[in-house]
């Protein structure tokens, strides 16, 4: 066989399936050493919650077979991927970031987009941290430890998918699969220099997933080339009924429009709240975007401050319904910050958890009207590079504001109405920083393909840090 | 501490109606966590919408 994954673990995807395909690398030799990577980085990074080295070289020599047998053995051949601890995995109980599910009787079968994954020859190795039930945005976990940022150890990854960030950036593995349901793919893509999709809610199945706010839940993948995720997006669509939000729609595969150009597409700059609460680094990378993509339009998404808070209510409502029995019987086995919000979201009347459901309507029609004069807006990610682990606060237009719940300002509106966005990294220096390409529902297809046009550009890229020393 | 507060004593009256127990070392946090609540619904609370609104989460036969 010639020599594993030579380029050190950063190989992406594509690549790699090539290569095992013609049968130039094994999918056994890439999963061991992505299984080596892990056992020599993950120390410092804390990214994987757990490793699955048995059933991945399982699955690896499988995927040798088919390669043997001239089988086709998928588009994802011998890729290794891992998904956020809240993803069901057969024999692991599905902790979704918490004390209190690891008690769970282990899962007797896959989440559905690991299967899917799988069935394109993908081959999962492990489960990753991410913040308590997933109501966070730092990638922080009070019973795991902090996720680390591959690009500087002391700050965040983001979250709450925040191992699916650090494992990627950090060259563990090309792909992960996270959530997100106010920005939690998103945030750690800028943060960790990824791109990320965030699929049309209701695209992707969330089958045998630990939920967190049923109304906004979606799940997606997270890579450091537009194409891989692409590619994994492919191999994950299609109707699940098994999901009750998972929409019959045609498979409509990506990867072979991504090539296409992008010049004939009506690009605008989102303005007024957008443009508003961002550190100089988030203006500057919407501004090389805008510059890269020849954009001159502005437009304003209409009262997306009033957007933020209706998703910010019906998540902390809906989160506490969803754990209202755990928080009566098991309070003191919560994160304290995580309890408390939870607690607070089952005070708040219903009246208005209908009225913000209502204003989503309202709001998602003036959007889709938007829609029609404009294929794509472009829009800070977060306010702000990665912050330091346990920064509690920072200085957002003159106003000091919790860190923890206002990481997602840009990213709430968005996900409140279920457009589809991809995330470019641009790779600022000392920390990347993520653009948000946001385009109407159903059409992660024109998200993905400006991110391959801002890759090619230049403009965007998912910088390659240095290895943590031993 | 409760005594004087209509929101401590909004949070004592819901926790036992729910029954959730909240010790007196939380409830400082669960009110702030409360009234941020409280003050971004107010966002959308006087944003007037047409009766015939439908909520978005419809439900479909």
């Amino acid at each position: 066989m010639a020599p594993v994954d030579a380029a050190g673990g950063w190989a992406p995807a594509h690549a790699i399936a090539t290569a095992v395909t013609s049968g130039k690398i094994s999918a056994l030799d890439v999963t061991n050493a992505a299984l080596a990577r892990i056992a020599t980085y993950d120390g410092k990074l804390n990214s994987f919650t757990d490793v699955v080295a048995e059933r991945a070289r399982a699955r690896a020599g499988e995927i040798d077979s088919a390669v043997a047998a001239k089988r086709n053995p998928g588009p994802l051949a011998g890729v290794p991927f891992a998904v956020k601890n809240l993803f069901d995995v057969k024999g692991l109980p599905t902790r979704a970031g918490s004390k209190i599910n690891r008690r769970r009787e282990p899962a007797p079968r896959d989440a559905t987009l690991v299967e899917r994954m799988e069935a394109a020859g993908a081959v999962l190795v492990g489960a990753l941290n991410m913040g308590e039930y997933a109501y966070d945005f730092t990638g922080e976990n009070v019973h795991d430890g902090p996720s680390r940022n591959p690009h500087d150890l002391t700050r965040m990854t983001g979250g709450s998918s925040g191992g699916s960030g650090g494992a990627v950036a950090g060259g563990l593995v090309p792909i992960s699969l996270g959530s997100d349901t106010n920005g939690s793919i998103r945030v750690p893509s800028s943060f960790c220099g990824l791109f990320g999709l965030k699929p049309t809610y209701g695209r992707l199945s969330r089958a045998r997933s630990f939920p967190f706010v049923a109304s906004f839940d979606h799940l997606g993948p997270l890579a450091r080339s537009p194409l891989d995720l692409a590619l994994a997006y492919d191999a994950m669509q299609g109707h699940d009924p098994e999901d009750a939000a998972c929409v019959d729609r045609p498979l409509e595969p990506v990867t072979p429009l991504l090539g296409q150009d992008t010049s004939g597409l009506r690009f605008a700059v989102a303005d007024g709240y957008f443009s508003k609460n961002l550190f100089p680094e988030a203006k500057e990378a919407v501004a090389l975007v805008a510059r890269a993509l020849g954009i001159t339009r502005r437009v304003e998404i209409p009262e997306a401050t009033r957007a933020r808070a209706a998703a910010y209510v019906i998540s902390t409502c809906e989160g506490a319904s969803l754990h209202l029995d755990r928080l009566r019987k098991q309070p003191e086995e919560f994160d304290a910050a995580v309890r408390d919000r939870l607690m607070a979201g089952a005070m708040v009347p219903a009246p208005l958890v209908d009225r913000a459901q209502k204003f989503r309507r309202w709001y998602r029609a003036q959007v889709l009207e938007l829609f029609k004069s404009v294929d794509v807006i472009i829009a800070p990610a977060t306010p702000c590079v990665a912050p330091k682990l346990g920064q509690a606060t920072f200085v957002l237009d003159g106003v000091e504001l919790p860190v923890r719940a206002n990481i997602g300002i840009h990213t709430q509106p968005i996900s409140f109405i279920g457009l589809p966005v991809a995330v470019a990294p641009i790779p600022l220096d000392p920390m990347p920083i993520g653009v948000q390409i946001i385009a109407a529902p159903w059409r992660e297809d024109i998200a993905l393909r400006v991110a391959l046009t801002l890759e090619r550009l230049g403009t965007a890229a998912a910088p390659m840090p240095e290895r943590p020393e031993q | 501490m409760t005594s004087s507060d209509p929101l401590y004593d909004y949070i004592d009256a819901v926790s036992r109606a729910l029954g959730l127990r909240i010790e007196d070392a939380w409830k400082p946090a669960v009110r702030a966590n409360l009234e941020v609540s409280l003050r971004l619904a107010r966002q959308f609370d006087e944003f007037p919408l047409p009766d015939e609104i439908e909520p978005a989460s419809v439900y479909r036969v």
